[in-house]
């Protein structure tokens, strides 16, 4: 217990750094620093088709982990999302094809079946008390073996873009012929605004920020635990809906048995942007940033000869340091 | 004083083996600041517990501005204008300070929070108590004592009537303690309605009007803070209770040869400059109230937390322990007053813990030599007379008391000859008790040597050969078993240095 009151240095303590946070403003910096280093090693990326192919493969990631942000901040996980959004674009993309669905009914299939997800995580972890790492892992698995019996194991193809009914891609990618505008990105931005504002100047928001701080006092000042700690996970889930429509939108087909491991790039993007594993802080604006940088390495480095798997140690080691920082900033507090 | 603001009577709670509260009445007044006191364990966090709606009373009356009520929720509580301002703050360190003081009543502004607003208003609040705090700090960064003002400040914005005080002054430096009391003397002119918990005989002195004492979960008196001397108010906590069979002198062999010296240790705010010796064959009594530093004093000396300051000779020679590791070495075990936390692992066997911390006695090359291993947990479960259906039942099945007994087993077979028993009956059965007490004087007879932490004055006056008492970080008194009474270590356990 320190008597004095806590001070940072300098830098830490400038009002406008403050007001942005520290993380924000070095994940920035690193944003930077590895965008102009991937321009300089490779003259590839600095074109505007691999700008829009980071673009391209970071909605999905970046849907999902504005959602997982919210269940981060209340110091729980949701490990669902990841082969969620496999099940729900297999169930979309079913009745599509199989059921003659119109494309806009495959979507809010899509959407309920995320949110249906959601709602028996929300409820699992807040209603029946379950650790949030076991219950949303269970239905992960659950998620995974659902996608497959509901389509008998067949991958499913969303309408291709150009034809009549793959109007729906270019909400994401809009081809003008000549060029194609990544119009993705300005939705992502706008939920990212939206986000935060819910975060930080709702009462939703705030009450997820108080359970992650402090649940026991956040009870003891009268507030509905229970309601606020689910729509945690119903934000989850439905920002995997939103993923699983990016994804249908992205790629040709969906197949089933995958998406394992997709929630772990996003659960990184938000820890690298600031969010806590301990609950209690984090920011969406952070988050977007961190997928980024996840993205720039996913797609970058390639582009200087190197392979997959060194993406992933490198990911790893990024990892790594983002957490330590977290590490540190939870030693300052106490 | 002003009227009567709130009435407790005949307030009576059980629960399965424990009357924790026995008719106990309370009274406090509009502008008037009541002492609420007693031993550990008299009953005094129970009664508030029951006043908010934490615990329901069995029997009894509360009266509140002359209506009889019964909370169901501290939330309850609240809304009626009854608060306590805990010990252990409620705060979500990650919030501002505005936000944690209006956190479940936001103003709103449409569907978003008005944060403008609500910094406004905690500002108003604090410029009305004169406190200087900045609402749109993070709470974590502020002080243990501002923080606590911040909680004051929260209880006033619930236009609290009845403020509950629990032990305010723990955790609070000298300036912030004039600080709480400048806004405790405001709260009282503007007619509120003040208990005041704690242990600090001079503050009761100092800013109460009125003192009401308890003793084992009964209501022993009230009196006029004014009228009264210290001494009334000790006597009264320790009452006239005769305590069954204590020690009249000393078991300790004269010249018996001292095994630990501490000289000056220092660990933060609870261990300030401690000293003292412990004898071959010794029981060395530790007794003091809650937050007295016992416990810090004991976790310093084993290396469990670390040290500012301070020399340990044990047997006569000077020894560094900085890790719990170099105090095992040394020969120093620690039984932990939190067995379940710190003592033992429940969900392993008898056999395993016996032998945690001396594994690599009981190796066959990188292989554990379970033969062996269950043979030195079977000479200890048949030394300590520990009941079990054998050695390889899981601990978790076990008693309290035979729980201890494999602690005590684990430290034997490490060849400890230094056993620090923190609170060495805590949750054990009264039958199981005396085992433990035959069982301690057992060892000290074989030459091994303990100090013994306890919060119970019989089992101090029981066990011990000599008592070292503490308050607040502090040695208040170092007293022989000879001289002992409930109402010297009591006076020592209040002495502020």
């Amino acid at each position: 217990m320190a008597n004095n009151e806590k001070k940072g240095n300098a830098f830490t303590e400038n009002p406008i750094v403050r007001a942005i946070g520290t993380q924000k403003i070095v994940v920035v910096a690193v944003l930077i620093v590895l965008f102009g280093f991937f321009c300089i090693a490779s003259p590839a990326f600095r074109q505007y088709s691999t700008i829009l192919s980071i673009m391209d493969y970071s909605y999905y990631t970046t849907l999902m982990a504005i959602g997982v942000t919210f269940c981060l901040i209340t110091g729980g996980v949701d490990l669902s999302i990841g082969t969620g959004i496999i099940c729900y674009g297999l169930l979309g993309g079913f009745l599509i094809n199989h059921k003659g669905m119109p494309v806009a009914v495959g979507l809010l299939v899509t959407l309920l079946a995320a949110l249906v997800v959601g709602t028996v995580n929300g409820a699992l972890v807040a209603i029946l008390e379950l650790p949030p790492f076991i219950a949303t892992l269970c239905t992960m698995m659950i998620c995974r073996g659902l996608g497959s019996i509901a389509t008998g194991g067949l991958s499913q193809n969303w309408p291709p873009a150009g034809s009549e009914a793959g109007w729906f891609r270019s909400i994401f990618k809009l081809d003008l012929g000549t060029t194609k505008i990544p119009l993705g990105f300005v939705w992502v931005l706008l939920l990212v605004i939206l986000m935060s504002v819910v975060l930080n100047k709702t009462k939703v928001g705030r009450y997820i920020i108080a359970i992650g701080s402090n649940k026991e006092a956040t009870r003891l000042s009268g507030v509905n635990v229970i309601k606020y700690q689910m729509s945690a996970y119903i934000i989850s889930g439905f920002f995997a809906g939103l993923a699983a429509i990016a994804y249908a939108a992205t790629f040709q087909a969906i197949a089933p048995g995958t998406g394992a491991g997709l929630e772990l790039d996003a659960i990184g993007g938000a820890i690298i942007g600031g969010t806590s594993m301990n609950g209690g802080s984090g920011s969406v604006a952070g988050t977007l940033l961190g997928v980024f940088i996840m993205s720039m390495l996913k797609t970058g480095l390639p582009f200087i000869g190197l392979q997959a798997n060194w993406q992933q140690i490198i990911t790893g080691l990024v990892l790594i340091a983002a957490v330590y920082i977290d590490v540190l900033k939870n030693k300052k507090m106490e | 004083m002003g009227e009567v603001i709130l009435t407790m009577k005949g307030i009576d709670k059980s629960f399965p083996g424990v009357h924790a509260l026995d008719h106990v009445d309370l009274e406090v007044r509009k502008g008037e600041v009541h002492a609420l006191m007693g031993e550990n364990g008299a009953g005094k966090s129970t009664l508030m517990k029951v006043l908010t709606g934490i615990y329901s009373k069995d029997s009894g009356t509360i009266t509140y501005e002359g209506r009889e009520i019964e909370f169901t929720n501290p939330r309850e509580a609240q809304d009626a204008g009854i608060v306590i301002v805990h010990q252990e703050l409620n705060m979500m360190g990650h919030l501002t300070v505005a936000q944690n003081i209006f956190i479940g009543r936001e103003p709103m502004k449409g569907a978003l929070i008005d944060d403008a607003k609500m910094n406004e208003e905690a500002k108003r609040l604090f410029e009305m108590l004169s406190i200087d705090i900045d609402p749109t700090e993070k709470m974590s960064r502020l002080t243990v004592g501002k923080q606590q003002m911040c909680e004051i400040a929260k209880a006033i914005s619930h236009d609290a009537k009845v403020i509950v005080f629990d032990e305010p002054s723990a955790a609070l430096t000298e300036a912030e303690i004039e600080e709480l009391f400048k806004i405790i003397r405001d709260l009282r002119a503007k007619d509120m309605g003040i208990v005041y918990i704690s242990h600090r005989m001079d503050e009761i002195k100092v800013i109460t009007d009125r003192v009401t004492v308890m003793r084992d979960g009964g209501y022993v008196g009230t009196l006029i803070t004014a009228e009264c001397t210290k001494d009334d108010i000790i006597n009264m906590m320790v009452g006239r209770v005769i305590y069954e069979d204590p020690k009249t002198e000393s078991t300790v062999k004269p010249g018996a040869p001292v095994v630990l010296k501490v000289e000056h240790l220092n660990a933060g705010k609870m261990v300030q400059d401690v000293s003292f010796e412990l004898h071959k064959g010794e029981i060395l009594g530790f007794s003091g109230l809650m937050g007295a530093g016992r416990t810090e004093t004991a976790r310093a000396l084993f290396g469990a937390d670390p040290k500012e300051g301070g020399d340990i000779y044990v047997n006569g020679e000077k020894v560094e322990i900085r890790t719990p590791m170099d105090a095992v070495k040394h020969g120093i075990g620690y039984l932990s007053e939190d067995r379940k936390r710190f003592g033992i692992v429940t969900a392993k066997t008898v056999a395993e813990n016996t032998t945690m911390a001396c594994l690599e006695d009981y190796m066959k090359g990188i292989f554990i030599d379970s033969r062996r291993e269950n043979e030195v947990a079977q000479k200890y479960v048949e030394d300590l007379k520990t009941k079990t259906p054998g050695v390889d039942q899981l601990v978790v099945n076990l008693s309290g008391g035979n729980q201890q007994k494999v602690v005590i087993a684990k430290w034997l077979a490490r060849n400890c000859d230094i056993l620090i028993f923190d609170e060495p009956t805590r949750g054990i059965d009264v039958g199981a008790k005396s085992e433990i007490y035959h069982l301690m004087n057992e060892l000290v007879a074989e030459g091994k040597s303990i100090i013994m932490i306890s919060s119970e004055m019989t089992e101090i006056l029981r066990m011990s050969d000599r008592i070292v008492v503490m308050c607040e970080g502090k040695k208040t008194g170092e007293i022989d078993i000879a001289e002992a009474t409930q109402e010297n270590i009591m006076h020592a356990a209040t002495l502020r240095k």
